[in-house]
């Protein structure tokens, strides 16, 4: 090979490597992508039924049972409620009243969650949860 | 008064970084050699004066200054005076401080270390330099002032974030910004060497021990950080890939293609123009990494404020560095020059493939951190990506990575022989699939994913063993570098240990405990004691007990916590842990439940979890021998000669 056809074979073995690599990357990005819905939009069935999305709100007062390890609670952002079921440990800041973001899917109409987060300021609401009311306020959702 | 005096330090830092940022590259650039001679004094002065207002704000901390905003924010007088220093960096205002404060050292360690530089040169970095400097104050006297007073002051504080309350993070902060800010010097030294159009082997040789240190700083500051989240956020992680974790890992994969891609411009004058661009894009992923922490874009714990100005100002920062460096880049550039050629199969090609997987990697990181952002800007809907992305995207570039780390330094330079390497290397390679075999069935099932990162570590730990092996008799004069390279490829191995362990045989378990309870898990056996109340410095404590003993014998007593800071009245988990060179035992309690007679409690037996952070502090380690090489310094005759003859040709 002339020095000039290596260089040209570098050059593409690595555009190759590249390219395989960011479509690796992309299809990983694209499957792995966790969407946000707020209340309003799972209680008209906008929310998907075969892959884990994220729930914003309020943890509507009152609504907070303990059963063991299971905790069940409803997010509500004050025009639609969803209950969640959960196991496990909550976070130091998860009250009623206040915002959560929860994670997981829903079955038979319950929101399964397997990850609860609650930020770590006392004064802080979750982008996401903030995002729900203000949705919620503007009316139906679209 | 003291904050007067702070305030008033930070503005003549200002007009010292301006004359900084503009005579001595003026000298540089007439050839007036009194000019350039005042860019040393004007660092040293420049440093005396930030770290007065650093002394300044710290000493408002210490007086209980509630007068001074930032302080009644992030302090209370019945906060630890260890932690009241900790304040000091604990918000905004006071990290950029301290990011101007590292940078001041940095510029000052130039100006003291670089007598063997070309006057010109040296000139040139800390006018660079100056001008990052000129940026920062320019941000912080604009928008974030550390020094702004309110009148009348508040009887007393709004208390450090509990999570803040911690030793971790009195540590983690500094050594992160000074890799960060350390990321600058190489930065400085690619800018300069782009505008005084000579860039050579020697260039990368006074390159190389900065951007080390600073990338061994920060590798220290990414695990301090980790090690934090591991025990102050109770729930056993210790790398959540969160945003603001990526944006310290982007500038470290950057920085470790550089510090490779410098070997090679040093040793064979090639990848010139990579390893400039790689210098540029370092410091740039830096930089990025304050905005998306600082700016208030992500919320967490490490954004305290969300103003629009800020963002804004930080926006036109990033976009005047990155697009003024690699505007000049690409006009300057292609007049560096290509390096030496080299073969397929040699190191080069090697670091070259090594590059391009730390890159891909990085952008990987970037697309994952910044897309969620992009699209939330563009308000077209809130979405997030989790660690499943990352652990996918990172799996596949890394196996291939970490076979060249044990290729690549026994590979010749400009041409190897494969055949060569395979026999060189066949027993490490028998070797290391063997003790994955081992290791996996010793400690519980074998999987292909655990065998495959074991396999890593042992292939990295047979390579050098090879290596030193063939090198017998020759330990005595093996360069401090390359004592270095090996530390910290020995470090990675750990670290890859310590993932594929912890990762595959973890166990966890959340119960219901009533004092007098027992719970097993992995072979240790959990006593639940019950629980007290107690008192601490400025909370309030219900402290639990529990009893571990493996095979009938205590092996630890561990007292998890749930606190209240009474100030803020915040809830923590403190998770009690017993760390171990084979295991920790980790232990949190949850909520009380069953009217207080029981508590939920989560436990954990995690297998070398800490070699993951003995990896870092070996990298690190690795890094800072590397650094010292006297082979930097001594040379530096050489080098003058070098370049005087340069200048003059």
């Amino acid at each position: 090979m002339t020095p000039r056809q290596r260089r040209i074979a570098w050059v593409l073995g690595i555009v190759a490597a590249v390219g395989i690599a960011s479509a690796l990357v992309l299809n990983a990005l694209r499957s792995n992508m966790v969407f946000f819905y707020s209340p309003s939009q799972v209680a008209a069935h906008e929310a998907p039924r075969d892959r884990s999305f994220r729930l914003g709100g309020l943890v509507q007062a009152g609504s907070l049972q303990r059963d063991g390890l299971t905790v069940r609670f409803h997010v509500t952002d004050l025009a639609q409620t969803i209950p969640v079921r959960y196991e496990g440990l909550l976070p130091d800041l998860f009250k009623e009243g206040r915002g959560v973001v929860a994670q997981g899917r829903l079955e038979a109409g319950v929101f399964v969650a397997r990850e609860v987060l609650a930020k770590h300021d006392e004064k802080y609401m979750p982008p996401e949860a903030a995002e729900a009311l203000k949705r919620a306020k503007q009316g139906p959702a679209k | 008064m003291i904050p007067q005096l702070g305030q008033a330090a930070l503005l003549l830092a200002l007009a010292v970084a301006l004359l900084a940022g503009t005579v001595p590259l003026a000298g540089a650039t007439l050839g007036r050699p009194r000019w350039m001679a005042l860019a040393r004094p004007l660092a040293r002065l420049h440093f005396a004066l930030v770290v007065a207002a650093f002394g300044c704000l710290a000493a408002s901390f210490v007086r209980n200054d509630f007068s001074v905003l930032y302080v009644a924010v992030n302090s209370n007088s019945t906060l630890p005076l260890g932690y009241r220093l900790a304040g000091v960096w604990g918000g905004h205002e006071g990290s950029l401080l301290l990011w101007l404060t590292m940078l001041a050292g940095w510029m000052l360690a130039v100006a003291q270390f670089s007598r063997q530089l070309p006057e010109a040169f040296v000139a040139r970095v800390l006018a660079v330099m100056g001008w990052i400097s000129i940026g920062f104050l320019l941000f912080m006297l604009l928008s974030s002032n550390p020094f702004e007073r309110v009148f009348p002051p508040p009887p007393d504080g709004n208390d450090l974030n509990p999570l803040l309350q911690d030793p971790g993070m009195v540590a983690h902060p500094p050594m992160l910004y000074m890799g960060y800010v350390g990321f600058s010097v190489a930065f400085a030294f690619a800018v300069a060497a782009l505008l005084g159009g000579t860039l050579d082997a020697a260039w990368a040789r006074w390159t190389r021990p900065w951007t080390t240190a600073a990338w061994a700083c920060l590798t220290i500051g990414i695990m301090l950080g980790s090690l934090w989240a591991y025990y102050v956020l109770g729930w056993g992680g210790w790398w959540f890939w969160d945003p603001v974790e990526n944006a310290s890992f982007m500038p470290w994969l950057a920085g470790t293609a550089l510090i490779h891609s410098l070997a090679v411009t040093e040793k064979r004058g090639a990848f010139k123009s990579w390893t400039v661009l790689l210098a540029i894009v370092a410091f740039s992923l830096s930089l990025l990494g304050t905005f998306i922490v600082r700016s208030g874009v992500l919320s967490s714990v490490h954004a305290f404020a969300t103003d629009p100005k800020r963002g804004l100002i930080i926006l036109v920062f990033l976009a005047i560095v990155i697009g003024g460096s690699l505007a000049l880049y690409a006009w300057r550039a292609p007049t560096l020059g290509l390096g030496s050629r080299f073969g397929v199969v040699s190191r080069e090609s090697m670091l070259l493939a090594n590059n391009v997987l730390l890159v891909v990697a990085m952008l990987s990181v970037l697309l994952g951190t910044l897309y969620p952002l992009l699209l939330d800007a563009l308000g077209q809907g809130k979405l997030s990506v989790g660690p499943p992305y990352f652990d996918t995207v990172f799996v596949p570039l890394m196996v291939p990575a970490v076979l060249l780390l044990g290729l690549g330094p026994l590979a010749k330079w400009k041409q190897a022989a494969l055949p060569e390497l395979a026999h060189r290397l066949r027993w490490a390679a028998v070797a290391s699939i063997a003790a994955a075999l081992i290791a996996g069935a010793w400690a519980g099932h074998i999987s292909a994913g655990t065998t495959l990162g074991l396999w890593m570590a042992f292939w990295i730990v047979a390579s050098i063993a090879v290596d030193l092996w063939q090198r017998r008799g020759q330990w005595q004069a093996l360069p401090r570098a390359m004592v270095g390279m090996l530390v910290a490829h020995l470090g990675v191995a750990a670290f890859a240990f310590g993932i594929s362990m912890v990762k595959s045989y973890e166990a966890e378990r959340d119960v219901k405990m009533a004092p007098g309870d027992t719970a097993e898990l992995a072979g240790h056996v959990f006593a639940f004691r019950g629980v007290r109340e107690m008192q601490g410095p400025n909370y309030d404590a219900l402290q639990g007990l529990l009893e571990v003993s493996r095979g009938g014998t205590l092996v630890a007593t561990l007292r998890p916590e749930k606190r209240i800071y009474r100030v803020q009245q915040t809830p923590t988990t403190e998770a009690a842990i017993s760390p171990g060179p084979v295991r920790d035992l980790y232990v949190s309690l949850g909520e009380p439940v069953d009217q207080g007679r029981a508590w939920i409690v989560r436990l954990y037996v995690k297998p070398f979890v800490d070699w993951i952070w003995g990896g870092c502090v070996l990298m690190a380690l690795g890094g800072a021998i590397a650094a010292s090489d006297r082979r930097y310094r001594a040379r530096r005759r050489e080098s003058q000669a070098g370049v005087i003859a340069e200048a003059g040709a």
